[in-house]
Order: structure tokens, then sequence, then C-alpha cells
């Protein structure tokens, strides 16, 4: 047998052979160029498509780039800069517009020896909104929080201090009557109690208040017109103030236009409906045109107010929709668990739909919010010096007359870094929301 | 023992209003009631108020008083003899012919961003990502301002085309100049036009003829040869659809289907074809006439500006709509769908594209929509759209700021409503039919 055996067989291998390399086409930069760029005739021209462009947008922009002129006057003094190195006047950028107006077009108008304070307001509003962003935060800073927007007003606007601190006290006068009427007169009592006493307190009380204070200890600071506020700072101050009133705002819409209450219901509806309806433009028009026709004779009151409430309504129509959405996607037996564990309305939504619908309507809130930012440009046609308005004003001038790319270069970048990490940042907290719920 | 069977009658008490859910609603909502009549009541009295103060009444008759100013885009007669209430309706077509070409182009380049964004080319997927990114993180008013700062300051000057050796040239043949002035592309015209302007080219013409001279002007086109163009061209689409009815029927039947592409493409080709022959059309090139261009359809920079960055913007936001409307159709469906043997062109559009259309339709009907909104930009590069002709300059001119805004407010609610209605009745029609 064995003899047969070593006929047939003539070779028998004993040890492993060493491993050979993949084929060149199959490892590395070849193999993934292949398969990601070359993977058919298709992808093929795709690709020298795409080349194409990127070669002749590069080819265009590096050396405009390269070339950019830094530290000129006026745009005369940009091409003869550029002469000098022998290039015509397109052959670079002229930054210079930047250098030159960049005190203007990130504070407008705001007195110059004041720069610090809106400066020292928007590193406030940092640390302010920073324990709310993040969760790994220590939760005790979230009060520090509640000071900064007081804090972050005086300083802008200066005046006395104590009307934010009387303004604020008002806050502080509801939430102490919702804890003791509360006890004392039941839960709902304690609700009403909360809302209207502040409304009164400010009404009557702050007023005199800041008067007699003020008249003790002044702590005043040099007032700031609002006319003198412009530039990026006026468009961070419309879009925050827009995002953080319109938040709750447009939560309170939503579940009046899920409630079953028939009038409550309607007018949710209503308003929501004819706020979405009407570009933006047109209402920021009715805020400058028409709004002293609906209030009492006489009154008139600052044209930056009349555009963050008319911000703050329109952005709050489209979070209804975005929650309702949230609120429509989750299971009726959330609703019905609820009910069942005997929770009145306010604790059912505080504490199980509201929770669960907001995380699911995140990307569609920061997407609204990143709307209504870079719909704060379009104050320019009221009369606001926005960027784009100072943009405008700039070429207007004799020096800068003719120039155009940098500036809208600048605006775009600066639009685009504020609206790029709001969606990063909606994307980083859906992520972190889905693993906690594994 | 009656007595304790007896449920104990309550008398009504008034902190029954508040604490007992049977009522708590009732009071809710009269309380809201009341607060609402509040609200309005005072806002109407000061509006009367302040109105009468201001010495002004509250009427729509400035609607059929003389306009006085000029539009300079327009798409149906208007002078500045015509009244308001035309130049409103002017200043609508014309936001409507700026958020039909948008949504058109939108629509292109949305579809082609989100389909090649989903391309397994590293490349290609990461340069469309910086189209979609760039442009829903940057403003739309700034891209309408800049390509209309682009369309003025770079573009050749008219003069520039002149000479033997021009320094700029005209594209496609000569047929479409692309100057500061804004673009100059074709014109169809009718020889046979019908309506008075068509009868007294004809006149014209045959007396220049006879007069000798070489370069009559070219032929008009009015509204009514445009209507039997399209009105052709919509039955013989029916005539087409109607083909394909009877060969779905004869596959059914016989299970052989009958070739229709030939009959189809004759059927819709050579009706219209034959109408604009016998209605004489003549294509009208634009040509240099003096310091400018003259015949052609001149497309200004306002409406050139406005509609690319309508369309790039709304495109970016549509790209990640018809993404995520392909993404949402699982995998399992392709792979279903080959091992029923079907080809990949049949699978896209037998399988894939109805479902995903589902995802994708609404959210972008929304987006027409803001498109349309948005095209109230148009403010920022003077076109004449309704808000700049009723809610501008005839505010402007007649004080009436009110009425104006009113109006202007109802037209764009009506537009929207009308839109999501529609949206509703596609909706109802493709949700998905279960149990």
């Amino acid at each position: 047998m064995s003899e047969t055996h070593a006929e047939t067989t003539r070779f028998v291998r004993t040890e492993m052979l060493a491993e050979q390399d993949p084929p060149i086409t199959e490892k590395g930069v070849v193999k993934w160029t292949r398969e990601n760029l070359f993977s058919g005739w298709l992808n093929v021209i795709l690709t020298l498509l795409s080349l194409y462009v990127i070669y002749a947008v590069l080819s265009a922009l590096l050396p405009w780039f390269a070339n950019s002129v830094w530290t000129a006057e006026s745009l005369e003094g940009c091409r003869e800069a550029l002469g000098e190195q022998g290039l015509t006047g397109h052959g670079g950028a002229c930054f210079s517009v930047i250098t030159e107006r960049w005190n203007q077009l990130i504070f407008g108008f705001y007195p110059t020896e004041l720069y610090w304070r809106p400066i020292l307001a928007f590193v406030i509003f940092l640390l302010g909104i920073a324990p709310v962003l993040f969760q790994s935060m220590p939760r005790q800073a979230l009060w520090a929080s509640l000071t900064a927007p007081f804090l972050v007003y005086w300083l802008i606007w200066g005046g006395s201090l104590w009307g934010p601190i009387i303004t604020a006290a008002g806050f502080g006068v509801g939430a102490l009557a919702y804890v003791l009427v509360g006890k004392a007169a039941g839960n709902i009592v304690g609700t009403i109690s909360a809302i209207l006493l502040p409304i009164l307190f400010w009404l009557f009380v702050t007023g005199p208040f800041v008067a007699a204070l003020s008249g003790v200890l002044p702590l005043e600071i040099t007032k700031v017109e609002s006319n003198d506020i412009g530039g990026f700072m006026l468009a961070l101050i419309i879009g925050i103030s827009g995002i953080i009133l319109s938040l709750p705002l447009g939560i309170l819409l939503a579940l009046g236009r899920q409630s079953h209450l028939f009038i409550i219901n309607k007018v949710s509806v209503a308003f929501i409906e004819i706020i979405r309806g009407v570009p933006l433009i047109v209402w920021l028009f009715t805020a400058s045109l028409l709004l002293n026709y609906f209030l009492p004779p006489g009154t008139n009151f600052d044209l930056m107010l009349r555009v963050i409430i008319m911000v703050t309504l329109f952005a709050s129509a489209y979070i209804a929709e975005v929650v309702r959405g949230g609120l429509a996607a989750l299971p009726k037996g959330q609703y019905e668990a609820a009910d069942a564990l005997g929770l009145d309305y306010a604790k059912s939504m505080r504490l199980i739909i509201l929770p669960q619908a907001l995380k699911i309507s995140i990307p569609g809130i920061v997407n609204t919010f990143i709307g209504l930012f870079k719909d704060t440009t379009l104050v320019v046609f009221i009369g606001l010096l926005d960027p784009i308005g100072l943009s405008n004003a700039i070429r207007a001038t004799t020096e800068w007359n003719g120039i155009y790319w940098e500036l809208f270069i600048f605006i775009g970048l600066m639009f685009f870094i504020f609206c790029y990490s709001m969606s990063r940042y909606s994307i980083f907290l859906e992520k972190k929301l889905q693993r906690e719920h594994r | 023992m009656s007595a304790s069977t007896d449920v104990p009658k309550e008398s009504f008490r008034l902190s029954q209003l508040i604490y007992d859910t049977r009522y708590r609603s009732i009071t809710i909502q009269v309380i809201a009631l009341v607060l609402l009549i509040g609200a309005l009541w005072w806002l109407i009295n000061n509006t009367v108020q302040n109105l009468e103060t201001l010495g002004k009444d509250f009427d729509f008759g400035f609607l059929t008083q003389p306009a006085g100013y000029d539009i300079n885009q327009r798409l149906i007669e208007y002078t500045s003899q015509s009244t308001h209430g035309r130049a409103a309706i002017v200043g609508i077509l014309n936001t409507m012919l700026v958020a039909i070409l948008g949504c058109a182009l939108a629509t292109v380049l949305g579809v082609i961003a989100g389909v090649l964004r989903l391309s397994k080319n590293w490349l290609v997927n990461n340069l469309m990502a910086v189209y979609v990114e760039g442009f829903r993180n940057v403003p739309l008013l700034l891209w309408i301002i800049l390509i209309f700062a682009v369309m003025t300051e770079s573009m050749p000057r008219p003069s520039d085309f002149r000479g033997d050796e021009p320094e700029a040239t005209m594209f496609l043949g000569d047929s479409v100049a692309v100057t500061n002035r804004g673009v100059y592309i074709p014109r169809i015209g009718f020889e046979n036009s019908i309506g008075p302007a068509g009868a007294t080219w004809r006149e014209e013409s045959t007396a220049a003829i006879e007069a000798g001279e070489e370069e009559p002007a070219e032929p008009p086109s009015s509204l009514v040869d445009w209507l039997i163009v399209l009105g052709v061209l919509g039955a013989s689409i029916y005539g087409a659809r109607w083909n394909t009815r009877r060969a779905n029927a004869a596959q059914e039947a016989t299970g052989e289907r009958p070739t229709t592409w030939h009959v189809n493409l004759a059927l819709i080709v050579l009706p219209t074809l034959a109408v604009m022959i016998a209605l004489g059309a003549t294509v009208a090139q634009p040509y240099l006439r003096g310091f400018n261009f003259a015949e052609g359809i001149h497309l200004r920079n306002s409406l050139i500006a406005l509609w690319l960055a309508l369309s790039l913007y709304t495109g970016a936001f549509i790209a990640e709509i018809v993404r995520a409307g392909i993404l949402a159709v699982s995998k399992g469906q392709t792979e279903a769908a080959n091992a029923l043997g079907l080809r990949p062109g049949r699978t896209m559009s037998l399988v894939i594209l109805p479902q995903a259309l589902r995802v994708i339709i609404p959210p972008l009907i929304s987006q027409y929509l803001n498109l349309t909104k948005n095209s109230s930009l148009a403010i920022a590069v003077g076109y004449m759209d309704v808000r700049s002709t009723l809610g501008g300059i005839t505010i402007n001119q007649t004080g009436k700021e009110l009425e104006g805004m009113l109006l202007l407010g109802l037209f764009y609610l009506v537009l929207s409503l009308a839109i999501s209605a529609l949206m509703n009745v596609y909706n109802n029609s493709v949700k998905l039919k279960e149990r």
C-alpha cells in the first residue's frame, strides 16, 4: 500500500510558504484609487471632471490669495502695491479692506473706547452657554448661566446695573410665588400667580425701585444707543436672542397645536400658518412700517427690539412645526403610559413626552436656528447696519468703490463658521443622545 | 339601605372650575377667548385711532388709480399710465416667473448633486459635500448680491463685442451674449402671428421688401401663438400616453409588448413641429446695434442674479433631501429586485424611485415654497417682484402701508396655503396603504 502511495504522491510540502504580498493592484494607494476613483468608465469621467474643476478653482484662487495685499489704505493703494509686484489689479486679493474696516465690520459704530464691553459680554455669553451645551460641565454652573443674559444686556447697552438686577428679581418673584403659593393653595393657583405676580412686579415696582436704588448707588456705565450697534455684533445679538426666546415659544405653540382644546388649537394653527406663509422680509417691513399703527398712539420703541420680536415670532412658528413632528412621532403608548401613571398634563409633558419629542426634533430645531441666524442679514432692508449693510456702505465709499469679492468672502466665511459649528454641534448631540439611549 | 347606594349630590362649587377636569378645559378656553378678543379689540382700536390721527382712511381705491411708475421687466402689457392694481399683477407674474425658473433649475442641480453625493467616487462625493455645505451655511442674500456684483462689474460691456477682434465673444454660435447689462438670448417669432402685432409686422415687412430694404424687422410673437403651440404639445403628450396605455393593455392580454417609443416620439414631435411651421416660426438672434444689443430676449442682471442664487441655494437643500430619500429605501429592496431578475434600470424606476419619491416629494415641495418666499429678496438687486411693486413703490407713492402690506401678506399666504393643500392631497394619495 505504502509503496503505491509513494508512487502516486511525488511531492508533499512539509513547511508553510512565506506569506506573499497581495498584488500591487489590490493594496494601498493603488487599490484605493482604483476602487474609489476609477471603478468604471462613468467614474473615470467624473473623476477627471472633478479634477478639472478643482484645478480651475485652485489655479484661479491660490495666486489671488498668495498675492493678497493686507496693508493698503484704499483700493487705489492696493492696485499700486499689486502693480509694484508686476501684477494687474485683479492679480491679487485686497484684504486690506478687512484689516482697515475690521472694527466697523465687527462692532458697527459702537464707541471705540468701549469695545471691551461687547468683547467681555461675548466671553460671558460663551461661559454662560457652555454648561447648557455640554453636560460634562458641573450642573451648578447652570445657576451662573441664568445671570448671563442680564449681565450681557447691561454690558452692551450700558446704563444702570439696577435695571437688569430688578428685572431679574422679577423672575425670582415668580419662582418664589410658584413655590410658596403652590404649597399653600395648590399647583394651578401657584402657576397662575407665578405668571401674574412678576408681570405686576415689572409694571409697577421695577420703575420706582430702579430710580430709588440708582439714586443711592448709581452703578452706571455709559449708555450706548441701539443705532450704534452694527456688524457681526448686531447679527449675533439678533440671532442669539431670537434663538433663546423662540425655543420656549415654539414648544408652547406646538403643544397648543396638539391640544384638544378647540380655541387654543385653532389660535395656534392660525398663528403658525400665518407666520409661516409670509416671507420674513414682509414681517420685517411690518415691524418697521406698521407696528406704530397697532400700538397706542405715541408709543415708539427701539427698531432693534422690534426686529428681535419679529424674528423670534417667525422662528417660533417654524420650531413649533418641528416640535409638532417630534410629538407626532412618539408612539401613542407613551401618552397613555403617562396617563396611566396618573400624571397631570404638565407633569406628563415635562417628564415623559417633551424630553423624547425634543430629542427627536433636535436636527430640525438646529436647522431652524441656522436659518434664523442666516436670516438676520435681512435686517439690512429696514436700515439696520448688519455685515451686509456695512459692506454696501464700504463699497459706496471712494476708497473702496469697486471691491466685492474680498468683503463677501470674509462675511460668508464668518457666517459659515457660525452655521457650520451649529450643525456639527447638532450632530454631536444626536450621536450622544443615541448612545445614551442604548 | 337606599341612602348608602345613593351618590351624594354635590352642589356646584366655584373651585370646581379650576380643579375639576370636567370643567377646567372650558374655563381655560373661556379665559383664552376673552384674552384673544381683548387683544384683537385693543389692536383694532389702536389702529383706528392712529389712522384717525394721521387723517388716513382704510380703502383699496388706490388699486384703480394710475401708478405713474415704470416697471422695467414685465410679462404683460404695462405702462406708467396703468393702475396700481395692474402693477401688482405685473409684480406677481414676475415673482411667479423667477419662482418657476428657480424651482426648475434647483431641482436639476439638487438631484444631480444629491445622487453624486452618494457616489462611491471619493473626489466627486466630497466635491458635492463642499457645494452643499458651502451654500447651506452662507446667507442667501450674500449669494444674490455677490452674483449681481459679478454680473455687473466683471462681465464685458456690449461695446467689447464690437470690432474685428472683439474682446468678448458671444456663445453658442453667436446666439447668446453675456454682458454687464444682462444676458441676451434668441427669441422665437412667428411670421403668421395671430393678433394686431402680427398684422402690423406683415404690412411693414411687405412695405420694406417693396421698398427694397435688405433686413426687415424680426417677426413678433403673441400670447395666442404660444397658447396654440402649448395646446398642441399638451394634446400630443396626452396622445402619447394613450398609446402607452394601449401598449400596456396589449401586454396584459397577450404578454407581448408592442414597441411604443417611435410612435410616441412621432406623436409628440410631429404635430408641434407642424404647428410651428404653419405659424412661420423664426429664430431672432440678438445682435449688436448702436451701444447695445437688439432683438432677442433681454434677461436683466437682477433676474439672472436672483435666479442663479435662488437655484444654487435651494439646490443644496434639495440635494440633501434627495440623498436622504434614496438612503431611506432599504438595501433589501434593491436586493429583492435583483433576485426577481429585474434589470438595474427597471430596479430604479419600479422599485427604488417610487419608494424614495414618497420620502422626497413633501420636503421638496416645501423647498419650492421656501424658494418662492425667498424670491422676495429681489429687493436686494432691484428685481420688480410683487414686493417691489405692491409692497414697495405703490406703498411709497400712495401712503397706504396698511392696505398694501395686507394685500402682499395675503398673496403669499394664499400661495403657501394652496401649495400646502396640494401637498396634503399628494401625501394622502401616496400614503402606505396598510390594513
